[in-house]
């Protein structure tokens, strides 16, 4: 079974491979391309779902949780090592689905937009699956910018002005974040003298009372550059405008994105200032608190201010991160466990509404109900895919609207987290751990700040709804002559399958939060994760 | 050499920060660039500042410069450089899109 382990490698290198060979093939050959693409993102997936099995098959409760690869073959706190744990491969599994999602409905027109799309498109699976599988800080800088670089790419992918406004901002801000990633890596490496993330686990508690604070500041300058990414209030101003100026596919991708820095934070707090870390346990944890909240009443009001649906879509993902980042910052393990089951659901419906969007816009009159300040940004996207509407090849959807309008109702039922769809079942899950924090029924003290991010997560739901209601009833019923918009099939079925996944995690919610149960016990045990990287590195020696 | 390497990097951040604050776009590729530069050599001392050590390993309890964040700078060169000549080509795109090298493409009076 030894040979199983180098499966670890493949989502970094299969999306490299098939991106470099896509840069050999003619922009002219299309189907050639969307062949190759889709394989490999299929490929991806089947990849992901047997690391998933690996991931669960590792036995829970003492030893090892995670497995390690080492790339070179060097004993572990040296050189590059890549490390499977029950988190990474969730994560990976949600990329490739989202990437495999995105890619379909990109079939349809918007890969023959502009040049190497899916080259640039598999360059940022590779990068996604890079960071969530690596073992060490630098890298995990490595792979976040060739995922930043593929996204600036990808942003400007249709080219227009707003879109290159949106990405001169959005460039320059993750170049400015990248810097203070550089700065954090640097500092932690000073003090430490180490940059492998189990390393540094093991290393901490004994760290000299005078370099505490030098790598607490590194700690937090590293915290600042995810949080830019994850688009934590106040750093999160740049996100709304980016993701609405991108392609319709690129923005259900990007969701993904946002949920990077959330993965990172996830894992390194838990890791380094998790229980044995000593003087610095629970370091940060309050921060990422009161900003997740902040960015929760952020952007409950963006949703409910929002009169264009790409705006909407901008700020749900902003509700997700705030969410996330203040289940992170309770730094509970069954709090975790149901932010998990959030994240995967959320991620799935607010990329399944990115998708959604291009065809509700399609059926409504353009600039209908926008904002004097919007319609100079829809009045210039609205124009470029339309002149390549004769050369559509597809199944033409019967019954467009009524698809369209059942899909928009789903992903508002998933927003606001009402029954029957898995939003409900995830904030369930949260709340359900936020208000028993010692179990279920024991009595325990419940703080004022825990109340008020229940509130705030049932209030960023109900404010998901109105908005969506309202968009909803513009959209489908208030209009006398509808606007019959020509919808193919490639579309409407990734947003449907999108659609079809949380429905499925309602009905299997037993079996998924199971195993987001076992993944949060194993992210509150950093032990297990430093002995299977730590340990794995001196059996390395053999041949692998 | 402690000194004269703090007042550089000091000097270089901030007048990369100050740059970057600017709303003409060429200042802000040049602020990023002084910012990298500031990084780069922020990175190096964090590897503690040594003359005429071997480097990699030293004979032993001998001093030696510690190889890694040479490595590490050199890696955030790279990276650095190609992120900015994609700026630049950005920056080129939205000039001529806009017909202004504001960064918000129109001017703020």
């Amino acid at each position: 079974m030894e040979w199983t382990k180098h499966l670890l490698i493949v989502p970094i290198l299969l999306p490299m491979v098939a991106g470099a060979a896509l840069l050999l093939i003619d922009e002219t050959r299309h189907a050639l391309k969307a062949l190759v693409s889709v394989a490999s993102t299929i490929l991806l997936l089947v990849a992901g779902m047997a690391l998933m099995r690996m991931a669960g098959g590792i036995p829970d409760g003492s030893g090892a949780l995670s497995l390690s690869y080492a790339v070179a073959n060097w004993p572990a706190p040296f050189a590059i090592v890549l490390v499977l744990d029950r988190l990474s491969a969730l994560m990976l599994v949600l990329a490739a689905v989202l990437g495999l999602a995105s890619l379909t409905f990109s079939l349809a027109r918007w890969h023959r937009a502009g040049p190497h799309f899916h080259s640039l498109f598999q360059f940022l699976l590779m990068g996604l699956g890079g960071a969530f599988l690596t073992g060490d800080l630098f890298n995990l800088f490595v792979f976040f910018e060739v995922t930043l670089a593929a996204s600036y790419g990808l942003l400007l992918h249709g080219s227009g002005a707003f879109r290159v406004r949106s990405g001169l901002h959005y460039i320059a801000i993750n170049l400015a974040a990248s810097l203070l990633f550089l700065v954090g890596v640097s500092l932690i490496y000073g003090v430490t003298g180490t940059l492998n993330m189990a390393d540094l686990a093991a290393r901490l508690p004994a760290l000299p009372e005078g370099d505490r604070v030098l790598f607490q500041a590194g700690a937090a300058i590293l915290g600042v550059a995810f949080l830019v990414k994850a688009g934590m209030w106040p750093l999160g101003f740049w996100l709304t405008p980016a993701y609405m100026a991108a392609a319709a596919p690129v923005g259900a991708i990007f969701v993904i994105l946002t949920k990077v820095g959330v993965y990172v934070l996830l894992r390194l707090t838990l890791l380094l200032f998790g229980s044995p870390a000593g003087e610095l346990t629970g370091f940060g944890g309050t921060a990422l608190l009161w900003g997740g909240i902040a960015t929760i009443v952020f952007a409950t009001a963006g949703v409910l201010a929002s009169q264009a649906l790409g705006r909407l879509a901008g700020y749900s993902v902003l509700i997700s991160a705030g969410t996330l980042l203040a289940a992170v910052g309770m730094g509970d393990a069954s709090v975790v466990s149901g932010a998990l089951f959030y994240l995967v659901s959320s991620t799935l419906s607010t990329a399944a509404l990115f998708l959604l969007i291009e065809l509700v816009e399609r059926a409504r009159e353009p600039g209908a109900d926008l904002l004097a300040v919007t319609i100079e940004a829809y009045g210039e996207e609205g124009e470029e895919p339309e002149e390549r509407e004769d050369e559509e090849v597809g199944v033409v959807m019967p019954g467009a609207l009524a698809v369209l309008g059942v899909a928009f109702g789903c992903i508002g039922l998933l927003l606001a987290g009402m029954p029957p769809l898995s939003g409900f079942v995830a904030k369930f899950a949260m709340l359900t751990g936020m208000l028993n924090l010692d179990g279920l029924g024991s009595p325990s003290e419940i703080p004022a700040r825990t109340w008020l991010l229940v509130a705030l997560v049932i209030l960023s739901g109900l404010a998901a709804l109105i908005a969506m209601t309202r968009t909803g009833i513009r959209t489908f019923w208030a209009p006398l002559e509808p606007v019959l918009p020509r919808v193919l099939v490639v579309e409407v079925a990734p947003i449907l399958i999108l659609i079809g996944l949380c429905l499925a995690m309602t009905v299997g919610a037993g079996t998924i939060v199971n195993y987001t149960d076992a993944t949060a016990r194993s992210l509150h045990d950093p032990a297990s994760y430093v002995r299977g990287v730590l340990g794995a590195g001196v059996q390395g020696q053999g041949p692998l | 050499m402690e000194l004269t390497l703090a007042i550089a990097i000091g000097v270089l951040t901030g007048s990369g920060v100050w740059l970057v604050l600017r709303p003409r776009t060429y200042q802000l590729v040049i602020g990023l660039s002084l910012l990298s530069y500031a990084v780069n050599l922020f990175i190096l001392s964090m590897g503690r500042l040594s003359v005429g050590v071997a480097p990699v390993l030293g004979v032993e309890g001998a001093e030696y410069a510690d190889p890694v964040p040479q490595a590490l700078v050199l890696t955030a060169i790279v990276i650095g450089f190609a992120t900015t000549a994609l700026l630049l080509v950005v920056l080129l795109v939205a000039r001529g899109l806009t017909r202004s090298d504001h960064v918000d493409g129109r001017e703020s009076r």
